[in-house]
């Protein structure tokens, strides 16, 4: 009894159940498809933020540019499925597959920079990537966007806020049960020796350009297979999904959250949606507002928002 | 040389200009704090709109324009005081998301204030094209390089001849050696604001005629001026000048002779392809790490 009372204690067990009971009780609370639609928007950019956590928060390796992979897993799928009828989830895998590729062959370069020459060059990328997607239009449609159409696996059709609901809230749990199992591994204490000091790492016998890599194809991997998701949930995409502020938007959710606290991100997404739909009404003052929230936060809390507020209930200083 | 390539040459000189003066103030605040400041861009936009509506009131422009860099470099210092030095000790990601922050909430300013549109600043002096060698050059363009000339020629002289400027790279240089000197630190990183706050302004004033203004005109003039200073090297004030320019005649002949789409992208394929080579820029110290 005391062995289980120990491990609900833990994240990987008594974190993931609360998870599940919280994806499971929401519906109850969620009172018409526009709550539905905000709650989705959610789940989408937490999983994506729960791998960009693993690269950002563990491993230490800034990238302003993974809305990139996450436009090219969208189009991906916008264009297989649209322009040459392949089916929804063949069209993901290849689109992953792809992304995995060209995140695995630029991984070796782009890792090898550090600090903001890291961020220089991995915005570079996202911004590349944002460009030829608005101007190659005879595939894109071009800045106007393209229209996707539904997510059919076999003969079901994923069909109504409620299923998405599902869809995005199983992938959700699934993408933190995987982010924690690579945490406690032997993988996971190799990244977080690189972020502590990549050369002590590398004397210690770790193979650390190995470890950077494998993260930053993953974390490229979940985006694109959730901006698939995305294409297909939301009927319709634009470049803007891979554009420079989006790939800010991610970055700042995970940094708001707390950097390495995987259930951070998830709240840094929560509030990250919910801030433009709650400022929308104050038209004018939306950008301000939200200007000063992510300063004011960031300054008084730099550490992110939750491991500030465990950190404090807890009693330490955070 | 054919009048074609003089033309773009001309274009591209200009434009690269003003990415040299953006990437100089990424490098001077660089130097001394050794934050990337992500609202640099606003700087130039706070200068062209705030020098429009001054011209707009009646103001003689010499005197709109200086009124102009006064404010912007207020911002600047303002930025520095309370957005940045609170956070002195956070990590690099964290103070990357305060600037973009802050560059958020003046872009939300100043559409509040002068509303979304674009406006336009008259030229300095007239729209008279000047005929070169088969290329054409506006006067504006020679303002634009007229005073970054000025400009480069003033800062070696603050920076080597004066004492504060002297400060100002001491502290750079290793800023708890340059405080058991005497020198106020905390002082220099902010007048490194305020300095590179400045010079922003000019460039967006410099500009403003070429291109219109308008409240986020300063994202991708701030990015392209990020691109200048990493390609020179980030730190190093003549990498951040050659840096602007071989981007500006880069992204100038590969509109002319590709194709204008792409025009964009241009200074973000340099610096990647760059980067893969050599990932401290052109002119940067290929610094050993202390460990």
């Amino acid at each position: 009894m005391s062995h289980i009372k120990h491990l609900l204690k833990t994240p990987r067990y008594g974190g993931l159940l609360a998870l599940v009971l919280i994806c499971l009780l929401l519906p109850l609370l969620l009172q018409n498809a526009y709550q539905f639609d905000v709650a989705i928007k959610v789940g989408i950019s937490a999983v994506v933020v729960v791998g960009l956590n693993l690269l950002i928060g563990y491993t230490g390796q800034i990238s302003l540019g993974h809305a990139g992979f996450f436009g090219l897993g969208a189009y991906s799928s916008a264009i297989l499925t649209v322009n040459y009828e392949w089916s929804a989830l063949a069209a993901l895998l290849a689109g992953s597959v792809g992304v995995g590729l060209i995140a695995f062959v630029l991984a070796r370069p782009i890792l090898k920079l550090k600090g903001h020459y890291l961020a220089m060059a991995t915005l570079g990328l996202g911004i590349i990537i944002s460009i030829v997607i608005a101007t190659e239009d005879w595939l894109t449609g071009g800045p106007d966007g393209m229209g996707v159409g539904p997510f059919m696996l076999f003969d079901y059709e994923i069909y109504g806020e409620k299923a998405w609901y599902w869809v995005v809230a199983a992938l959700l749990v699934l993408s933190v049960w995987l982010a924690l199992n690579i945490i406690d591994s032997p993988v996971g204490r190799a990244l977080r020796a690189v972020h502590g000091s990549e050369v002590a790492a590398q004397v210690a016998g770790i193979d650390t350009t190995h470890y950077k890599v494998l993260v930053f194809v993953f974390s490229a991997v979940i985006a694109s297979v959730m901006g698939s998701v995305f294409a297909h949930y939301s009927g319709f995409v634009t470049p803007t999904e891979a554009g420079f502020f989006h790939s800010i938007e991610l970055v700042t959710m995970v940094v708001l959250g707390g950097m390495a606290s995987t259930y951070g991100g998830i709240l840094g997404a929560l509030i990250l949606v919910l801030l433009p739909q709650l400022l929308s009404g104050l038209e004018d003052l939306e950008m301000i507002i939200f200007g000063l929230i992510l300063m004011l936060t960031m300054i008084f809390m730099p550490k992110g928002l939750l491991p500030t507020v465990t950190g404090r209930l807890k009693g330490g200083k955070a | 040389m054919s009048a074609e390539f003089l033309q773009y040459l001309f274009t591209g000189i200009t434009i690269g200009a003003i990415y040299a003066l953006v990437g100089l103030g990424f490098s001077i605040i660089y130097n001394a704090s050794h934050v990337i400041n992500f609202a640099q861009g606003e700087f130039l936009m706070i200068g062209g709109m705030c020098t429009v509506a001054l011209v707009g009131t009646g103001l003689p422009m010499p005197v709109a324009i200086l009124a102009a860099v006064a404010v912007t470099a207020v911002a600047g210092l303002a930025l520095q005081k309370f957005a940045v030095a609170p956070a002195r000790n956070a990590e690099v990601v964290t103070i990357i998301i305060i600037t973009i922050g802050a560059s958020i909430f003046l872009r939300g300013l100043v559409q509040l204030v002068w509303g979304k549109e674009f406006h336009a600043l008259p030229a300095f002096s007239g729209d008279e094209p000047i005929t070169i060698g088969g290329a054409t050059i506006l006067p504006q363009s020679l303002w634009v390089l007229g005073i970054t000339l000025v400009i480069v020629v003033a800062l070696s002289w603050f920076f080597n001849k004066t004492l504060l400027g002297k400060a100002i790279l001491a502290t750079s240089h290793n800023p708890d050696a340059a405080k058991l000197m005497g020198i106020n630190t905390g002082f220099i990183l902010l007048i490194s604001f305020g300095l590179s706050a400045m010079l922003g302004a000019i460039a967006g004033i410099l500009v403003a005629p070429i291109t219109l203004t308008s409240y986020d005109v300063g994202i991708m003039l701030g990015l392209k001026g990020f691109v200048a200073a990493v390609l020179g090297g980030l730190g190093s004030g003549a990498g951040a000048i050659a840096g602007g320019l071989i981007l500006g005649i880069a992204e100038a002949m590969a509109a002319g002779y590709i194709s204008s789409d792409y025009k964009d992208a241009v200074p973000f394929v340099i610096i990647l392809a760059i980067l893969f080579f050599m990932p401290s820029g052109l002119f940067g110290l290929r610094g050993t790490e202390r460990v």
